[in-house]
């Protein structure tokens, strides 16, 4: 009993003051994108060579990068002659929309929290049920990171929980491999509506590396319809928890 | 007997195609039968269409690649199988598995399987004309479980969505009331086409996609195909960039281990050293993060070196950081192994034998766990492993307490492992340009993952692209491992059997 004390002592109050303190990012982290207006040379798509998902695309002379793609591998920033595309440090990535998730020179369209109907439903308490379908366990893993003390989810009213039939809606990780298709069709009917499904991370959004392979389905917006897109390879446990709080209107006031 | 003549290599080395001894179907089984599990080991059983193999006239090469742990060496043996060959299954345990995915993928038959059942249930790669799943009825349909029939024997089935944020899988028990008669292990759901899309590679995508094999294993699987494309190009990759890799592939066993803990603890409500290892596993995770940008290592190991340096400060940065966790550590893991509430659920729970551990042909902290000392990081060194040693960590009695334990000893290891490799990081570039890969050519890449033995075979054609690239990871080997740790014991006991296992399911299906 005095060694459990001692160590507790030892261990120390751990939990992370974000929000609203801003985390602390490793130096070589890669986050939002930032797009150069005008900056490109003419006739040049060194970055859209480059990317190894076809994530860039150029139109009128304008880059737009397709977080819902993107691998946050930095190969695009490497190979541009003229400092384009250069990966900033900011973790907030999450999106409501498909379209939202293409970044340009205009900026990125963050996620807009649910309409007030949905917020008096969920704002306070939401459970979720993840489903893992193709994840690798790198997604799951700083999914389940937010359970630690460290970002201590429960906190904020977010639970995940065991039955889709406690659950209020999914969290879906990987590109829904062919033999998880039916089974995640499943779960989502065992969800009593009102429901909302997030895509967390490259794969779950659009297939990601794995996109075109016949053994895949290219991501939960084929199959279901999806209110949250949390982009990343895989997105950092904080990227997912900013998601989570501005999809349920508890960041507003910051914006 | 004859003793036959195997093509003989190092991990992490290449050679011609001609020069891999092909033998007829039953001299392969033979010699097979000859070596395993007592002299070695299977490292991969696997096959690609031959030449001109149609549906009428099917064919197929097949590729067995053995270890000789102690003498370092690997072994490789070819044949050339029609519709049907003698299964090595009924003689060689461990290599009933390849069989069965040799069959699904192929339509080959191993003739004298005692146990063809689907492996990941999809549709068929090759022209053959056996199946083990029909694919339009979709996963598990036409599954032929194993049942045990009497009065009050009853199933259950769970997955493959389970209770808490993990991967898919399906797992059927037969049960006496609490008591586990026979557990079948059931996967494929996470089969996303990784071997099939390689042919003809590699591409700009590939290395993305052995990134997320296993995505707790982003180290241990891009060293892998790193080694494998440096064999085939001849690649002299930089001592410092050797380090650094070897720096990376401990923080992710230390993050693994650590978590791992951390969830035994959790399983029998052992709450101080499930939360301080859930936060302190984040930590090791964290410094990979400041080697790359991302916690899990991706983007860091590429053919030809490292993508990035690690200079004098973030050296200093890294050894600092790994004291503060490491002196962390000692309260919750002390707390852990001395607690009766806790050893009591651990000691003598899931054990596998020694007997089934070589027969099985187990890999990593789960064969260690068992007595049986197996380290690619000690029997087939590549990098800065074949310079410094990690000491093996074993121990005899096989349960989940031994697993815990071997884990325990392993974290310790790896962080003194890590303090060497930084109080030593040679000069020197990190990364050079490494060449194309040769054309017919054969190249094997070992790598000791934190489960275990990850192995990386590439074939290439005549034009040095892929003509087949196989991927074992340690939870191929391993899934049976649990399947057997289960017999007679407490169903409740599953999910503590099942974390001091800790298998990938993606790593598995592919």
């Amino acid at each position: 009993m005095i060694d459990l004390l001692r160590t507790r002592i030892r261990q120390g109050f751990r939990t992370a003051p974000f929000p609203p303190a801003e985390p602390a990012l490793p130096e070589r982290y890669r986050g939002l994108p930032i797009i150069a207006r005008g900056a490109c040379r003419e006739g040049c798509e060194a970055c859209v060579d480059v990317c190894p998902t076809q994530a860039i695309t150029v139109r009128d002379g304008e880059l737009a990068l397709d977080l819902g793609r993107c691998l946050f591998c930095g190969e695009c920033e490497a190979a541009c002659p003229a400092g384009a595309i250069r990966f900033s440090r900011d973790y907030r990535m999450a999106a409501r929309t498909r379209e939202d998730l293409v970044v340009t020179a205009d900026g990125y369209t963050l996620a807009r929290p649910l309409d007030d109907a949905m917020r008096r439903v969920f704002g306070r308490s939401l459970r979720l049920r993840q489903v893992s379908a193709g994840g690798s366990g790198a997604e799951e893993a700083d999914v389940n990171v937010l359970n630690t003390v460290v970002f201590d989810l429960a906190r904020f009213g977010v639970q995940f929980v065991a039955s889709p039939r406690h659950a209020d809606g999914l969290l879906v990780t990987g590109p829904i491999p062919q033999n998880m298709r039916r089974a995640l069709e499943l779960t989502y009917e065992a969800v009593p509506p009102p429901r909302i499904v997030i895509a967390v991370g490259a794969s779950a959004i659009s297939g990601g590396p794995w996109r075109g392979n016949p053994e895949v389905c290219d991501g939960v917006g084929s199959i279901l319809p999806v209110d949250l897109f949390i982009p990343g390879f895989p997105p950092h446990p904080l990227t997912i928890l900013d998601g989570l709080l501005r999809l349920l209107g508890r960041l507003e006031k910051e914006g | 007997m004859s003793v036959v003549a195997a093509a003989r290599l190092r991990n992490a080395q290449c050679v011609d195609r001609d020069a891999v001894p092909r033998l007829a179907p039953d001299a392969l089984a033979e010699h097979a039968r000859a070596r395993v599990p007592r002299e070695a080991r299977i490292v991969a059983f696997f096959g690609w269409p031959a030449p001109g193999a149609t549906a009428e006239a099917p064919a197929a090469e097949l590729l067995l690649v053995t270890a000789r742990d102690r003498e370092s060496r690997l072994e490789l043996v070819a044949t050339t199988v029609g519709d049907a060959y003698p299964a090595l299954a009924p003689d060689v345990v461990s290599a009933a598995r390849f069989e069965r995915e040799i069959m699904e993928q192929l339509g080959i038959l191993p003739a004298g399987h005692p146990w063809l059942k689907p492996l990941r249930s999809h549709a068929p790669y090759g022209p053959g004309p056996h199946r083990l799943h029909d694919p339009t009825l979709g996963i598990g349909a036409d599954y032929p479980f194993f049942r045990v029939e009497g009065d009050e024997v009853h199933e259950v089935a769970v997955g493959p969505v389970h209770a808490g944020i993990i991967e898919p899988g399906h797992f059927r028990f037969q049960c006496y009331g609490e008591q586990v008669l026979h557990l079948e292990i059931m996967l494929g759901y996470q089969h996303r086409g990784f071997e099939p899309a390689l042919i003809g590679g590699p591409y700009p995508r590939t290395v993305y996609q052995v990134e997320e094999l296993a995505g707790d294993t982003t180290i241990g699987h891009a060293l892998a195909y790193a080694q494998t494309l440096e064999a085939l190009g001849g690649c002299d990759v930089p001592a410092r960039a050797h380090a650094l890799r070897a720096l990376a592939l401990e923080l992710e066993r230390l993050a693994a281990h650590v978590g791992d803990i951390g969830a035994l603890a959790g399983d029998v409500a052992f709450m101080p050293t499930a939360a301080y290892c859930g936060r302190l596993r984040g930590e090791f995770l964290n410094m990979t993060a400041l080697l790359c940008g991302n916690r899990f290592g991706r983007g860091f190991v590429r053919p030809g070196g490292v993508a990035y340096d690690v200079d004098a400060r973030l050296a200093e940065e890294l050894r600092r950081r790994l004291d503060a966790a490491m002196r962390d550590l000692e309260g919750p893991l002390d707390l852990f192994f001395e607690s009766p509430s806790v050893t009591e659920r651990l000691e003598g729970t899931g054990p596998v034998t020694h007997a089934d551990c070589e027969a099985l042909g187990l890999v990593g902290p789960v064969a260690r766990a068992c007595g049986a000392p197996r380290d690619v990081r000690r029997d087939h060194p590549t990098g800065a492993y074949a310079a410094l040693h990690v000491s093996l960590a074993t121990a005899a009695t096989g349960d989940v307490h031994a697993r815990a334990l071997v884990r325990r000893q392993e974290i310790e290891r790896s962080a003194a492992f890590i303090r060497e490799l930084l109080a030593s990081l040679p000069p020197g570039d990190v990364r050079v340009a490494c060449p194309p890969p040769a054309s017919d050519a054969i190249a094997v890449s070992l790598v000791e993952g934190w489960r275990g033995e990850i192995a990386h075979i590439a074939i290439t054609d005549a034009s040095g692209r892929f003509e087949r690239y196989k991927v074992v990871d340690p939870s191929f080997h391993n899934w049976p491992g649990l399947e057997l740790a289960l017999r007679g014991q407490q169903i409740s006991d599953f999910p503590l059997c099942n974390k001091s296992f800790n298998l990938s399911y993606a790593g598995h299906d592919l």
